[in-house]
């Protein structure tokens, strides 16, 4: 068991996981149409390899990574390509370049797919990385982070912890805890070939007390392999966000950015990224599929899914029973971090945990009042910042003075907003401030 | 009561004294001209010159950085004015305004969404916007709260409007679009193609009455060879080729080329 520190700011929500907590996870079978984006992870978009009319089979490389910080995309099924275009990406907001596949039905497998090993002994550490890199690997807790990339760190840091986040600190989500109900061995296989390749000898796995089963399930599955230990951290939002949890964890504290955990020696992956990774070892499937909970009170039956990439929102809203009445939101990921989505057209991208899709009823259209200064917001801050401050600089446009209270340290994890009194929308002013600082300083680099 | 009296008239004499000396020994030699150039410009500080603020400006013509004819805002006559000043000839500026480029109000492209948030077309645009759309105007305003000189406003169906009398061209609106739906033109000009999607025909059919759908009729219409198809799917005009004639905007099947109302009037 592993000593619990202290984590500043948070807030308790409830967490509505008893929705879907227990409903099984099935196959969502085959849509009409996958659309893949070559822009699905943190880093330089994928270049397409394929071109209208090509014949692709389940697992074969349809996108070759462009850069260090990139991540190949594979073909999900076999079927035929039946344009590379400009589609409505639901989460980045704008136009990106997909490729819109048609399924044929057949789901043959593609030649390259094949066991690479049984045991994480029979592999080396090598082959594990180039592994991760070849199939797509992506940080599936939803900021879809390149894997490859965070299991070579740079030797001036040595690397003494391997945290495995089954959080899952999101309301209404329960992907990762089926994943670790139903397949508590090949997560903890997935993890132990993750923590080899990156070299680390000490693996925590750690869950909030509100999934007893998932606790359970992985104790028992950890119990052969002395260098894994558990944690079970009492539940918090935002305990899921890697600084947080490393926190509360290990008692260290992340740099800020552009600090990462393994500048504390420290690296996060989600228990969904271990499963595919395990998926990856044993069968050879590169990232082709995920689990998806479809779940909120605007369905008429959560569900967890094992869904094809590509598959639009609408399809799997579809067999989660359709909607239960008039519809207010569709969430892509969670109620506090997820995007309201404009258009159920839109695909699951690597980075989709779930969809929340809330009743018209549920959703409160309450007047922005003027800020009080009751500092709700800065107390429930996880990254010790001043809301408050960031979202006033950035509605009046002092850039500059939101960076220097530290804009881009905030994580968008939503509790200033959820607590503020007077409905204000601070991650928004936020968020804006951060992009408009972003584009500043891409400006500034460009003319150096 | 006499003590006092002297005191004070001594204290003020040689206090007076001093700031005589200081400013006569520290004296900053101020270009003359800066001053008088700022004389002359509007002194709105609408940093449409590139520089910050009209004294900026006037600071830069003086080193002869920044063009006499600079000032956007002041057109002809201010550049003839600060060309007297700097002794040099003036080169004339032909004036420019703004120009929206989208005609895709709350009725001609319907919204597909509810955008709660805050009022700021940036912010929206993070989102993608809440209609199909993803190049028209947003409609939350953000140009007209960046015009300094009152030219611009929303209208009834959401869409910004420039009182072309009231531009001065100073392009704090182009700037403040993130969509780019805004764009200067040459002041002469009434013709423009107000659209700017790059979809295919058929998808800007869908989700927009008044958007360009490549047909390519103005293109073949313009007796001026102006018109070219941007990427093939956008009508675009060269304003150095175009004479106002209209044509193009009475073939447009869609109605998205404005027609030169002025020109005609003048005609007639």
């Amino acid at each position: 068991m592993v000593n619990l520190k202290r984590g500043s700011g948070g807030i308790a929500v409830p967490e509505k996981k008893e929705l879907s907590s227990s409903a099984k996870i099935v196959d969502a079978g085959l849509p009409n149409e996958l659309v893949l984006f070559l822009s699905q992870h943190t880093g330089a978009p994928a270049s397409a390899l394929v071109k209208a009319g090509d014949s692709v089979k389940r697992g074969q490389l349809v996108a070759s990574t462009q850069g260090a910080v990139s991540a190949a995309v594979h073909a999900p099924t076999s079927g035929k390509v039946k344009a590379v275009e400009d589609r409505y990406h639901p989460v980045q907001g704008r136009l990106c370049q997909a490729i819109v596949l048609e399924p044929d039905g057949l789901n043959e497998l593609d030649e390259s797919v094949r066991p690479r090993a049984s045991a994480v002994e029979d592999i080396t550490k090598e082959d594990l990385v180039a592994l991760a890199r070849e199939i797509g690997l992506v940080g599936l807790g939803g900021a879809a982070f390149p894997t490859a990339v965070k299991l070579t760190p740079p030797p001036n840091k040595p690397i003494d912890t391997y945290l495995l986040n089954g959080i899952e600190c999101e309301p209404y989500l329960t992907a990762d805890d089926r994943i670790m109900v139903e397949e508590p061995h090949d997560v903890v296989f997935g993890f132990r070939a993750l923590m080899k390749s990156a070299g680390v000898k000490r693996g925590i796995v750690c869950i909030e007390d509100n999934k007893p089963e998932a606790i359970e399930a992985m104790r028992e599955a950890i119990k052969p392999f002395g260098e894994l230990e558990l944690a079970v951290v009492p539940t918090r939002y935002p305990r899921g966000g890697e600084k947080q949890l490393i926190q509360v964890v290990l008692g260290r504290e992340v740099p800020p950015p552009p600090g990462l955990p393994l500048d504390v020696g420290v690296i996060v992956s989600n228990v969904g990224t271990a499963y595919a990774m395990a998926q990856a070892v044993q069968k050879g499937l590169p990232l082709v599929e995920r689990i998806v909970t479809v779940t909120g009170e605007g369905v008429k039956t959560p569900c967890n899914f094992r869904s094809l990439i590509g598959t639009p929102v609408s399809y799997l809203i579809e067999l989660a029973g359709g909607f239960s009445g008039p519809v207010g939101k569709v969430i892509m990921g969670g109620p506090m971090m997820g995007v309201s989505l404009k258009d159920l057209n839109a695909p699951i991208v690597k980075g989709t945990s779930g969809l929340v899709v809330l009743q018209r009823g549920q959703i409160k259209r309450e007047k922005v009042l003027p800020c009080i200064k009751c500092g709700r917001c800065v107390e429930a801050c996880p990254m010790g910042l001043l809301p408050v401050w960031i979202a006033a600089c950035s509605d009046s446009g002092y850039l500059e003075d939101a960076e220097k209270y530290r804009a881009m340290d905030c994580i968008e994890c939503g509790c200033c907003a959820y607590e503020c009194p007077s409905k204000r929308p601070l991650v928004q002013s936020i968020k804006l401030a951060k992009n408009r600082i972003t584009a500043k300083r891409r400006a500034l680099a460009a003319k150096k | 009561m006499l003590e006092a009296g002297v005191f004070l008239g001594l204290a003020g004499l040689s206090i007076g004294l001093l700031l005589a000396l200081a400013a006569k020994k520290f004296k900053v030699e101020e270009d003359a001209r800066v001053s008088a150039i700022i004389s002359v410009l509007p002194g709105a500080n609408c940093g449409g010159c590139g520089y910050p603020g009209c004294a900026g400006f006037a600071a830069a013509v003086a080193e002869g950085k920044a063009p006499v004819s600079g000032c956007i805002v002041g057109g002809n006559p201010v550049a003839e004015k600060i060309s007297e000043i700097m002794g040099v000839a003036a080169q004339s500026v032909s004036p420019l305004v703004a120009v929206v480029y989208c005609q895709g109000d709350n009725e001609q492209a319907a919204k597909i969404a509810e955008y709660e948030g805050i009022t700021d077309c940036a912010a929206l645009n993070m989102l993608g916007g809440d209609k199909e759309c993803t190049y028209g105007c947003l409609g939350l305003g953000s140009c007209v709260r960046a015009c300094k000189f009152d030219a611009m406003y929303m209208n009834d169906k959401g869409l910004p409007v420039v009182i072309t009398e009231k531009c001065t061209g100073c392009g704090a609106c182009v700037r403040a679009c993130p969509r780019g739906v805004i764009d200067l033109a040459p002041a002469d000009k009434e013709v423009h193609v107000r659209c700017r999607s790059y979809d295919k025909g058929p998808v800007v059919r869908k989700y927009c009455k008044v958007g360009c759908i490549a047909c390519t009729a103005c293109v073949r219409a313009c007796p001026q060879k102006a018109i070219t198809m941007d990427r093939g799917t956008l009508a675009k005009i060269d304003y150095s080729l175009c004479d106002n004639c209209g044509i193009c905007s009475t073939k447009c099947p869609v109605k998205t080329i404005s027609y030169p109302k002025k020109a005609a009037e003048k005609a007639s």
